[in-house]
């Protein structure tokens, strides 16, 4: 079924707006058409992912290619930030990053920059940039964020992978469609806590097992049985490692989550999550007494409240000499961090504290070649589940233990 | 006699090969060693095999993003499916497929993963939501 296009939607496809602008309608078109959208819809904000990495010399000579065209053609029309980068210029030589991806990098960079784009490099924009509104329509170009943004802020995306979020900051809107309409938004799967999550990495464990149980982009969960209200942080965690495991876009928490949570038939018996649960999630990546290669917080990238408590945890230590352990953050943290004395602090004990990347974004495959790395320690149930494919054995732990794992230069 | 299967109309031109069937989920970044051409997440079903030039029928997609751009940089060094058929894919397939211009379609009646097996000589023509077992 064709979609609706209003007259300047038409002039666009037709080229009148130049070739960056046609590009980009016809892409969102064969999207919006692939699932029904009747229409497109404006957005108020797009995120890009574009790592290289993932785009490889054919994405960044694409990029390079809309960037040469006349400025008023290329210029994005709606604040545009960017998702975290794949090599942060200060750090990577200490990873054992190349030359040709530092090469890379900067050539993308460049590229974004000539559209307009904010390089705010961070997957926490909703903590640290701009927290979106309920019922806005966004285009965000993270897993995480986007789950963020629907489900603890009411507000509307799809995942828009790298070149759909550069689509709709082009054109300025998005194909209407999935979490942009009402019906998709209502709860499908049901879910009841028997206990509360002690620490970050339950938070991830705990939702990595409601989005392995759900197991589709298009299933909408809802989780009661919370004692207390979670931190942003906790949610953070929890968001991320279900669109993690799970594809999962939307959920619903009742009393902590803003849209009333309709059901659209007959309310399904719900899915009990207990101690039990829980604490097998976290055992099925144990390994304790092994060497620790790396250890990385990151995944999502940390606020300046997790920033903190990593330095708190390692004042007067030192991380093990056979063991890296990586912090990634978001510019902004990270100049707070500075200031406040919390980098000092941290890397004083032998780590690294890297600026908008993140460590499943940055040729983790080719740092584990260079560095030797095969045992990865981490409180990020988002990590743990992604790395293995890239010929990491992880293990998930609360933060504290991932210290004292990086300091023994074992798992504890 | 063939044996078609319709679905929802999809992405891309018609092409034809052998299909690789697992009942699992798909992610680029997750599932792949890109530059092998082949899965190697080792609890993937398909852990150590190609995929190059293969019609892959499975049943989802994961999370993550990036297959939205690696698709695409996939094909440009030519270390890529020829076809994606699934149950139902996320956004970030299908706009992976429309950006990187690979075959892909979705929606059957009946799993698709039952349906299709390994081996089986595949046509796909995505404008007319039409999968053909040539084959089998």
């Amino acid at each position: 079924m064709p979609m609706r296009l209003t007259e300047e939607e038409e002039a666009m496809r037709a080229g009148a707006f130049g070739e960056p602008r046609r590009w980009a309608i016809k892409h969102q078109i064969m999207v919006g058409e692939f699932f029904d959208a009747a229409d497109l819809v404006p957005v108020s904000q797009a995120h890009i992912m574009a790592d290289t990495e993932s785009l490889g010399e054919a994405g960044v000579a694409f990029l390079e290619g809309l960037a040469t065209q006349p400025e008023v053609e290329r210029r994005v029309r709606v604040p545009t930030l960017t998702d975290p980068r794949g090599l942060d210029l200060q750090t990577y030589k200490r990873l054992g990053q190349t030359e040709a991806m530092a090469s890379l990098e900067a050539r993308a960079i460049a590229a974004l920059r000539a559209f307009g784009v904010l390089m705010t490099d961070t997957c926490i924009n909703y903590q640290t940039i701009m927290p979106p509104t309920r019922g806005e329509h966004l285009a965000m170009g993270d897993t995480g964020v986007v789950i963020y943004s629907n489900s603890v802020f009411g507000a509307r995306s799809n995942f828009e992978g790298g070149p759909s979020a550069l689509a709709a900051a082009l054109t300025g809107r998005t194909p209407r469609y999935g979490y942009h309409l009402d019906e998709c938004r209502r709860p499908t799967r049901n879910f009841r806590l028997t206990t509360s999550p002690r620490d970050l990495s339950e938070w991830g464990a705990l939702g990595g097992m409601v989005g392995r149980e759900c197991g589709s982009y298009w299933e909408v969960p809802l989780i009661e049985g919370l004692e207390d209200p979670p931190r942003s942080d906790a949610l953070k965690h929890f968001g991320a490692a279900m669109a993690s495991y799970g594809s999962t876009a939307l959920f619903h928490m009742p009393g902590v989550t803003p849209e009333p949570a309709e059901w659209a038939g007959a309310r399904p018996e719900p899915v009990t999550i207990g101690r039990a649960e829980i604490d097998a999630f976290v055992a099925s990546y144990g390994a304790t007494g092994d060497k620790i290669d790396v250890v990385v917080f990151a995944a999502p990238q940390l606020s300046l409240i997790e920033m903190s408590a990593v330095a708190d945890a390692l004042d007067g230590r030192r991380v093990h000499a056979d063991t890296t352990l990586l912090v990634a953050t978001s510019p902004e943290i990270k100049h707070a961090a500075d200031r406040m004395g919390l980098t000092g602090r941290i890397e004083a004990a032998g780590a690294v504290v890297a600026a908008g990347i993140c460590f499943y974004q940055g040729y983790a495959g080719e740092l584990a070649e260079a560095n030797g790395w095969r045992r990865l320690m981490t409180n990020s149930a988002k990590l743990v589940n992604i790395i293995g494919g890239y010929g990491y054995r992880p293990t998930l732990a609360s933060l504290e233990c991932c210290v004292d794992s990086a300091v023994a230069g074992r798992v504890v | 006699m063939p044996i078609l299967l319709r679905c929802h109309p999809g992405i891309g031109p018609t092409v034809a090969a052998a299909a690789l069937v697992a009942k699992d989920n798909f992610s680029a970044r997750y599932d792949l060693d890109r530059k092998a051409g082949t899965f190697s997440r080792p609890s993937h079903a398909l852990a150590g095999q190609s995929y190059v030039g293969k019609i892959l029928v499975l049943d989802t997609a994961k999370g993550g993003v990036a297959t939205a751009w690696m698709l695409h940089e996939m094909s440009s060094r030519g270390v890529v499916p020829l076809a994606l058929v699934f149950n139902r894919v996320n956004p970030i397939l299908a706009q992976g497929a429309a950006f990187g211009a690979v075959t892909m379609v979705d929606r059957f009646d009946g799993d698709v993963t039952d349906l299709i097996q390994t081996g089986d000589e595949l046509r796909i023509d995505p404008a007319a939501g039409l999968v053909e077992i040539l084959s089998r």
